[in-house]
């Protein structure tokens, strides 16, 4: 057996006085008695290096204190009044930092001339002629394959007239022809029915565009004399684009979003 | 020897097409001053009144008749008819110089206002303290403490001795200007910060006991200041509201972002009619007969260098305001002006109709107050897009645009005799215009930073502004 374990030994032995327990709790609640009565006798060197230590060990238990009295989660600072003090006509509205401002003017002008336009859907995927054109096979042993159908919902005008049915190569059904889109305008966070005037553009193809076919991601013109928005000059704007965020095919109506 | 000069019958009419004696032969080339002349003997008052005539309803006799009749192309033979209209007898003159620049506030002055006589001048400021200042002196007087957060707008009550300020906090203190202690309780109520307060009118109520508020919760509230309560709660707004005014007919008018105007009854409570036409949030509402209702019984024209209290029992108060308001107002009711986002402001008559009047087109960016001339002839929008412009205030006619600052107009204000008008914007600097040339007067740099706040006292005579560099500054001659 080492050296220093016959203690350790013995009470493996012979077990524990049985006031122990007693005892021990004793001893532990007399040791600030017991330390404080030691601070008071010391004297000399050995007096300043315990108060040194003594010392430091206080502020670690004073900081430990406090933090366990400290919430976790944080408080409202009811003191201070926040700064930026605005009045009351600018409270609702974003003020712009003079800086950005002419960051902005000359973005502006450098996406005019490139000729690019902000839309709120930048990227869209691209939908392939099979998905959106259907083969249908015409002819006496159905083996002639010219003719196409439309199977997304489409956009045809006001005077739309068929092509004679034996010459007509893009057939656009009836029950997928939509006059009206729900268009939200993204500031006022209202949505409005409103009645569509024209596909501007289809991301997919120029082909689309020239059909009216309306899938997510295409321009539309829709008529907002609805709104009673007005220009500088005092005309009434009744025509406005939009951008469709759905897919309508799927959905059964056209949402879009106004471009302001 | 010069042939005979060319003469003309020229009916006189004044303003509401009552028509003034008989037709009368004058020569072609009289002059606006003979006419002044001609026209004050068929008045037959004590003291001659400053007229400014018009011919064909808009344009207005400058050098003489025959200028305005070879524009205009009318016929010689008809009898012409040529509108008088009086004009104020005092003069107010433009403001030359800043006298003294306040400091004490710690923050952003966000209003300023004038009490009824021009005797006190108080700031509300994001320090929130709202600071009471001599105007004598031109020092600090009070310091009332009692908001906890951005003090927002302050408002006069008509008889000049009640403030009352709103804070970000949705709190409402009540001050006393001569010893800048708060008067009664702090109203609570509203969940949201306040944005507008306005006092019942001095010839409705001379006691001055009733305000009410407009906050962002979309709700207005009567408070009834002597209790310390809140009288009525109208709701009826989605959105903010923006703005609310208490007119003379015991009507009140509410502005909101949700794209109405909404009229309510006052002693009830009941909404009358709601006023459909914007397409943005509706930012100000300008009541015709804002500036009588403003300064109550005081009439500028009875101002003295040093602004005196006003004296007499209620009854006499009342009566005088009355008075006032009767002539300001005339025969037709109150004309109500909205300013919206939609960049564009619409005329109403709130009274009788629920169509607007006229649309007044022709800002390119949102605009932020509209005010009418203290005559109520004249109406001028300040916006965005960094002009002011100048429309009839009586059929909502385009007369001009002043150009000048460089960046967004933030507040006007008139002078109380209608000629000039003072504007404070983001720019640091405040212009006076001549509103008659539609040039600019003087200019008036000084700021540091933009000026959130513009004022003219009632009685002409100083202009106080506050901005965003902390500090109060007071133009005079």
């Amino acid at each position: 057996m080492p050296q220093n374990e016959h203690i350790e030994l013995h009470r493996k032995r012979h077990g524990q006085r049985f006031d122990y327990q007693e005892r021990k709790r004793k001893r532990e609640s007399r040791e600030a008695h017991d330390r404080s009565h030691k601070a008071k006798k010391m004297i000399g060197l050995k007096a300043k290096l315990y108060h040194k230590q003594r010392h430091s060990e206080k502020i670690q238990m004073k900081k430990t204190l406090k933090m366990h009295e400290q919430r976790k989660t944080k408080q409202k600072n009811d003191d201070k009044t926040p700064e930026g003090a605005v009045p009351a006509y600018l409270l609702d509205r974003e003020g712009q930092s003079r800086a950005k401002i002419l960051s902005n003017m000359i973005k502006q002008k450098r996406k005019e001339k490139a000729g690019k336009w902000e839309v709120p859907l930048p990227k869209v995927r691209a939908q392939g002629e099979t998905e959106v054109l259907k083969v249908i096979r015409t002819g006496k042993r159905q083996k002639k394959a010219w003719k196409r159908m439309v199977t997304k919902v489409c956009f045809v005008g006001d005077n739309f007239t068929r092509k004679p049915p034996k010459y007509e190569r893009f057939i656009r059904p009836m029950g997928l022809r939509f006059k009206k889109a729900h268009v939200t305008h993204p500031e006022l966070k209202a949505t409005f029915c409103l009645p569509i005037l024209g596909v501007k553009k289809n991301p997919s193809s120029p082909l689309y565009t020239t059909l009216g076919v309306i899938t997510k991601g295409t321009v539309i013109e829709v008529n907002v004399s609805e709104l009673g928005l007005v220009t500088q000059g005092g005309k009434v704007i009744w025509g406005k684009y939009a951008q469709v965020t759905n897919n309508p095919e799927n959905d059964g109506c056209i949402n879009a979003v106004l471009l302001v | 020897m010069s042939g005979d000069v060319e003469r003309l019958l020229i009916q006189f009419q004044d303003e509401a097409g009552e028509v003034l004696g008989s037709p009368f032969d004058v020569p072609l080339d009289i002059t606006p001053d003979k006419l002044q002349l001609v026209c004050n003997a068929l008045l037959q008052k004590e003291e001659p009144v400053p007229l400014a005539f018009f011919v064909g309803g808009e344009a207005e006799v400058v050098e003489s008749l025959r200028v305005c009749v070879k524009a205009l192309g009318a016929e010689t033979e008809a009898v012409l008819p040529v509108v008088y209209q009086p004009q104020a007898v005092f003069r107010v003159r433009a403001v030359a110089r800043c006298t003294s620049s306040l400091q004490g506030h710690t923050e952003a002055v966000i209003s300023t206002a004038f009490s009824p006589t021009g005797r006190y001048l108080a700031s509300g400021s994001g320090d929130t303290t709202v600071r009471f200042w001599d105007l004598t002196t031109e020092t600090p007087q009070h310091t009332s403490r009692g908001h906890s957060h951005w003090v927002l707008n302050i408002s006069w009550s008509p008889d000049g001795r009640k403030l009352a300020s709103g804070c970000k906090n949705s709190q409402i203190c009540i001050w006393d200007p001569v010893t800048g202690h708060q008067i009664g309780k702090t109203l609570t109520g509203h969940s949201k910060w306040i944005t507008w307060i306005s006092w019942e009118p001095l010839h409705l109520n001379p006691e001055c006991r009733y305000l009410a508020s407009s906050s962002k919760d979309g709700s207005v509230r009567v408070w009834d200041v002597v209790l310390g309560r809140c009288e009525r709660i109208l709701t009826g707004h989605t959105q903010s509201v923006t703005c609310v005014k208490w007119g003379g007919d015991g009507l009140l008018y509410s502005s909101s972002q949700d794209r109405t105007v909404k009229v309510w009854r006052a002693n009830d409570g009941v909404q009358c009619r709601t006023l459909q036409g914007h397409a943005h949030w509706v930012n100000t509402l300008a009541l015709s007969t804002d500036y009588v209702l403003r300064t109550g019984a005081f009439e500028p024209a009875d101002a003295t260098i040093n602004p005196q209290e006003q004296t007499g029992s209620l009854e006499e108060l009342k009566e005088k305001a009355l008075q006032r308001y009767n002539k300001v107002r005339g025969v037709a009711p109150e004309r109500l002006v909205s300013g919206s986002d939609d960049f564009t402001l619409f005329m109403w008559n709130p009274a009788e109709d629920k169509k607007p009047v006229a649309r007044l087109t022709g800002h390119s960016a949102l605009v932020n107050q509209v005010l009418f001339s203290p005559d109520t002839r004249l109406l001028a929008s300040a916006s965005f897009d960094k002009s002011i412009k100048i429309w009839d205030g009586r059929t909502g006619r385009y007369i001009q645009s002043l150009r000048g600052h460089v960046s967004a107009v933030y507040q006007v204000a008139w002078s109380a005799d209608s000629r000039l008008l003072v504007s404070g914007s983001s720019d640091s600097t405040l212009k006076v215009w001549d509103v008659k040339t539609g040039k600019l007067h003087t200019d008036l740099p000084g700021h540091a930073d933009e000026v959130f706040a513009v004022d003219w006292s009632p009685d002409g005579q100083r202009v106080a502004s506050g901005g965003k560099d902390k500090c109060l500054r007071i133009w005079r001659r």
